[in-house]
């Protein structure tokens, strides 16, 4: 294995973040290896978007200690922003604008000399399928373009590390395939190192080299999907997953959990 | 500056795409101009203050650039809330030029609704005095555009969504209009108004519109110029730091 491998892009200790009395993250740990791809795994409420905030410069920590890219985000925010990418849980392009505008804004944003910006935004909006869609403006685009769109742009600036929080929400089986393939197929090539996030355990299995089961603010272990359904002696990542978070399910969490087992049912098929 | 300038020229493209907010937005201070203009007409005429078309056009055209310029700075909210802003916020970017970037295209939008406001008055009969005072009524123009706009970006940097919109129209944007003395003389009403007046930034820019274009000014027009580059300039920091003081 490649020495580059080693080098750890996202460190994490001890991280605690609260909203007043609400404890959304709660003294977690863990670390993201240069060309990695990490899948945060939990139900909604879990975490998830609360850490990824802080690693991303937009939250800062309550306590504890994040490097991103070796920088410390609440005191080198431009040196952690310029080496991350970012798909939002939520949308965050400008419909108004067409797709190749939204890219070159982004550019400029960014720095990237006029002639990379052009020639990589060819590369990417034909990467993505949008190539041909270039000219449309946004408002006329569907939920898997605007996704894809999304993280043609965030990847435009080359970061090291691109952050995808929850992107198939909302997305049909077929768009969410194709989409993990061409994630998977970008790490491989540019071996940008990704930090996902999920609330479908089909999905955090099939893409993800190591998995962090978050629940509760808490991490509550992390490993290869193999690593976790070993350990736990169950046949598939569900039972691991419900062995690890408890499967004595509190009122109110069984709800949420019962939709994951719908939700990655459905996946399935 | 690549940066202020790929944002200022955003703002540029979403107006022009949208026509139906050029008109919506020129709707309003057309009927002022028209039911205001013709209906005391005669009243002002008889009171032996000249002609009221006259007299009204520039303030109208303060109007429209303060409401335009207002609206461009709320705007903000539409970007919060469709996403847009959490983009340029992670951006390896100081946020004070991104709001600058931002300022200074909703300041422009606004500057081109005035100068259509402006040739809609021409229509409606208006004639400035002097043709060679133009440039000076464009840079009050541009100022008044500056502040207001500063002024909407930093009241939409307080607020998460639309809820508070309603409020700041109905008792920010409208005394700020009716209290300036855009639709009548400042000279003749009681001393009140006039104090309250003087507290108003929008009067100085009206004020410096109705010098350059009509050649009459209630208070003096270096005087307005100066208010005006230090209440930007003020409502530009203060845009700024609470646009950098945004939490998502
Ligand atoms: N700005 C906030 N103010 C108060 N509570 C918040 C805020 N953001 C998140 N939370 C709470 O923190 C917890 C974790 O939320 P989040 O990180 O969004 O979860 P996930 O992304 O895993 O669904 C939730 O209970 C949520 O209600
Ligand atoms: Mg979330």
């Amino acid at each position: 294995m490649e020495p580059l491998r080693l080098f750890r892009v996202i460190e994490v200790r001890n991280l605690t973040k609260h909203f007043g009395p609400i404890v959304a993250v709660q003294d977690i740990s863990f670390e993201v290896k240069s060309g990695e791809i990490f899948a945060f795994l939990g139900p909604n409420g879990a975490g998830k978007t609360t850490t990824i905030k802080m690693l991303t410069t937009l939250l800062a920590p309550t306590t504890g200690k994040i490097t991103v890219g070796g920088f410390d985000p609440t005191k080198q925010p431009h040196e952690v922003r310029k080496r991350f990418g970012i798909v939002f849980q939520d949308p965050s392009l400008d419909t108004e604008l067409t797709a190749f505008e939204n890219l070159d804004i982004h550019g400029v944003l960014y720095k990237v000399p006029k002639q990379v910006r052009i020639q990589r935004t060819e590369y990417l909006l034909r990467k993505f399928e949008l190539w041909d869609r270039r000219k449309s403006y946004v408002k006329e685009f569907s939920g898997g373009m605007r996704r894809r769109l999304e993280i043609a742009r965030c990847l435009l600036h080359t970061p090291n590390i691109i952050f995808l929080d929850e992107p198939t929400i909302g997305l049909d089986p077929q768009t969410r395939n194709q989409l993990w393939t061409q994630v998977k197929r970008l790490n491989e090539e540019e071996g940008v190192t990704v930090f996902l996030t999920t609330h479908y355990m089909e999905e955090a299995e099939r893409v993800a080299d190591r998995i962090g089961i978050i629940d509760h603010g808490k991490v509550v272990v992390q490993g290869s999907a193999r690593q976790l359904i070993q350990q736990t002696s169950s046949q598939t990542l569900e039972e691991a997953f419900l062995s690890f978070t408890g499967s004595a399910i509190r009122h109110e969490e069984s709800t949420s959990l019962d939709r994951m087992r719908n939700a990655a049912k459905l996946f399935r098929r | 500056m690549s940066c202020i300038y790929v944002l200022w020229l955003r703002q540029l493209k979403r107006y022009t795409r949208s026509r139906s907010r050029m008109f919506a937005s020129l709707g309003q201070p057309i009927l002022y101009l028209l039911a205001f203009g013709f209906g005391f007409g005669p009243i002002f005429q008889k009171a032996g203050q000249g002609n009221y078309i006259q007299f009204i056009a520039p303030g109208i055209i303060g109007m429209t650039v303060l409401f335009n310029s207002i609206f461009s700075g709320i705007e903000l909210i539409w970007d919060r809330q469709f996403g847009f802003l959490k983009e340029t916020l992670v951006a390896p970017v100081s946020r004070l030029l991104i709001m600058f970037g931002r300022t200074l295209g909703g300041a422009t939008v606004a500057l081109i609704q005035g100068a259509i406001m402006f040739l809609v008055c021409l229509g409606a009969g208006f004639r400035p005095l002097n043709i060679h005072a133009l440039p000076a009524a464009i840079a009050f123009m541009a100022l008044i555009a500056i502040m207001f706009t500063a002024l909407g970006t930093a009241i939409a940097s307080m607020l998460s969504d639309f809820h508070g919109f309603q409020l700041v129209m109905n008792f920010l944007v409208m005394p700020i209009f009716f209290l300036s003395g855009a639709i009548y003389p400042l000279a003749s009403t009681s001393k009140t108004l006039e104090w309250i007046a003087r507290i108003d930034p929008l009067s100085y820019g009206i004020d410096g519109l109705r010098g350059t274009l009509i050649g009459v000014a209630h208070f003096n027009l270096g005087f307005d110029l100066a208010v005006l580059l230090v209440l930007a300039s003020v409502l530009l920091g203060l845009g700024g730091y609470l646009f950098s003081k945004i939490c998502l």
